[in-house]
Formats: C-alpha cells, structure tokens, sequence
C-alpha cells in the first residue's frame, strides 16, 4: 500500500509525467532527458531518482552511458488501480442509460 | 477509444470526479435518480427510502440469495434541485469507510443529450484509496455474483 502511494505521488508531479512521455518511445540517458527541460539538472536527476525508486523507470548500462526506460508493468499497475471503479461505474450508467432509453420509449 | 465513464482521482487528494455524457435528455437522466424502481435496476440495490428533498434522507440495502444484507448504505440529502443538482451524504453501514459528501451535477447538452459530473470528498486521502480499490476486491464479485445469478435464471 505505501508502496502503491509513493506511484501516485510520483506521477502526480508533471515533470515526472512529462519524463515518463519521453521513455515511453526510447530509452534515453539522463543527460537527453535533461535537454528537454528548462529546470536544472539536478532537478532532473531527483525526478529520475523518484521514478527509479518507485520503479516505473528502468536503468540500464550500455558501455559508459546509463540509458533510463520505461517498466511497462508498473504502469500498468497504475492503469488497473482505478479501472474497477471506473468499470464499476461505466456498468452503472451503461444500465442506466439502456432502462432509461427503454422507458422513454414506453411513453 | 474513447471511455464513457471518466474517473478523475488525482493522487494525495481525499476526493474525486466522476463524469459520464449519457445519450439521454436531462429529465430522463434526473428520473434514474429520483424514481426508486429505476434507481433499483441500475443500481441493482433495494431502496427502502429515497425522501428527494432538502433535508430528506435515503437507505439503500442489497440481500444475497440466502437473505443475508451483504450491503446497506445511508446518507442525508441537502439539495434537491431538479433537473440540475443534488448534495447528498452517503455512508456504507458497518464498514470503516466512514461518510463522504457527494456532489451530483446534471447538465443539459442537448435535447437529446447530458452530462452527470460527481463530486465525491472523503473524510481523509486513505479512506478514498481504500474506496476506489474496493470494487477491485468486493464490489466486482458482487456485480459477477449478480450476473451469475441472472444468467442461472435464463438457464
């Protein structure tokens, strides 16, 4: 559970979003994140070190260069965190709509 | 693919949004709230109570086929605008969950259009975690139970 909620707070940060974006495509060094940003590479960093920690980014050495990418199974994770209750609902108002198309066909 | 239903539950926040477009006009979409035979078949609960005005109060219960309450909930109701809002309370009875404050908003797209945009605020950031990760656990076998049980009778 805590471990769950550390997920959330870090794809809750938009910079942390906007770096998952990136990977999402390629693998890229911490150096090519960086390029995409305007704030500090130590910002940077901190922001990968937080996603390396609650492991939605992957390290991964190729000769002298870290290359940072995605771990799909952890996003995945996230994804079907709140599905059920989207699901839930989605079932609900589906019902809902269907009684209530019938009934007005009735009047 | 577009999703009919959206959740919008930001992380570290007690609560959330639920929106839903229906291909249906607002009085209709109003009606499947207020009128309890309709609000029983969507929800697929029974109603004992549904008082729809300020200060009215509402109690749902669902039984399994062995007559046992597997499910009853309650709350107050502090708005009743029809066609366009209600504030209500509502509370699992016997269950840590606590009581949270809904918000329903009812929009008129088109004539033949709507929208519904809930609000729900829980008491803390955990009690909403532990709410939106219950269907995972209890509310989709109740929901297979009950299509279990229809398709048995169809049988």
């Amino acid at each position: 559970m805590n471990l769950r909620r550390d997920v959330f707070q870090a794809i809750a940060d938009p910079t942390r979003r906007a770096i998952l974006l990136l990977v999402a495509s390629q693998s890229m060094t911490a150096g090519a994140i960086a390029g995409n940003f305007d704030t500090a590479r130590p910002t940077v960093s901190k922001h990968l070190q937080i996603l390396i920690e609650c492991e939605l980014l992957k390290q991964e050495q190729n000769g002298r260069e870290i290359y940072y990418h995605l771990n799909p199974q952890k996003m995945k994770e996230i994804a079907d965190y709140i599905e059920p209750f989207r699901k839930m609902w989605d079932d609900r108002f589906n019902k809902l709509e269907e009684i209530m198309k019938k009934y007005k066909g009735k009047k | 693919m577009e999703l009919k239903t959206k959740i919008n539950a930001e992380s570290g926040r007690q609560d959330l949004v639920i929106t839903r477009e229906f291909d249906l006009p607002v009085e209709l979409l109003f009606k499947a709230y207020v009128e309890p035979e309709i609000v029983e078949q969507w929800m697929g609960t029974k109603v004992l109570k549904l008082e729809n005005k300020r200060h009215g109060s509402w109690q749902f219960e669902t039984k399994n086929p062995g007559g046992n309450v597997v499910f009853r909930a309650n709350g107050v109701i502090h708005e009743f605008s029809p066609e366009r809002r209600i504030i209500r309370t509502f509370e699992m009875e016997g269950a840590p969950f606590g009581v949270q404050l809904e918000f329903l908003d009812f929009e008129k797209l088109s004539d033949e259009r709507s929208k519904l945009n809930i609000h729900v605020v829980y008491q803390s950031v955990a009690q909403r975690d532990q709410l939106l990760q219950l269907p995972f656990a209890q509310g989709l076998n109740m929901a297979h139970n009950r299509l279990q049980e229809i398709v048995g009778k169809l049988k």
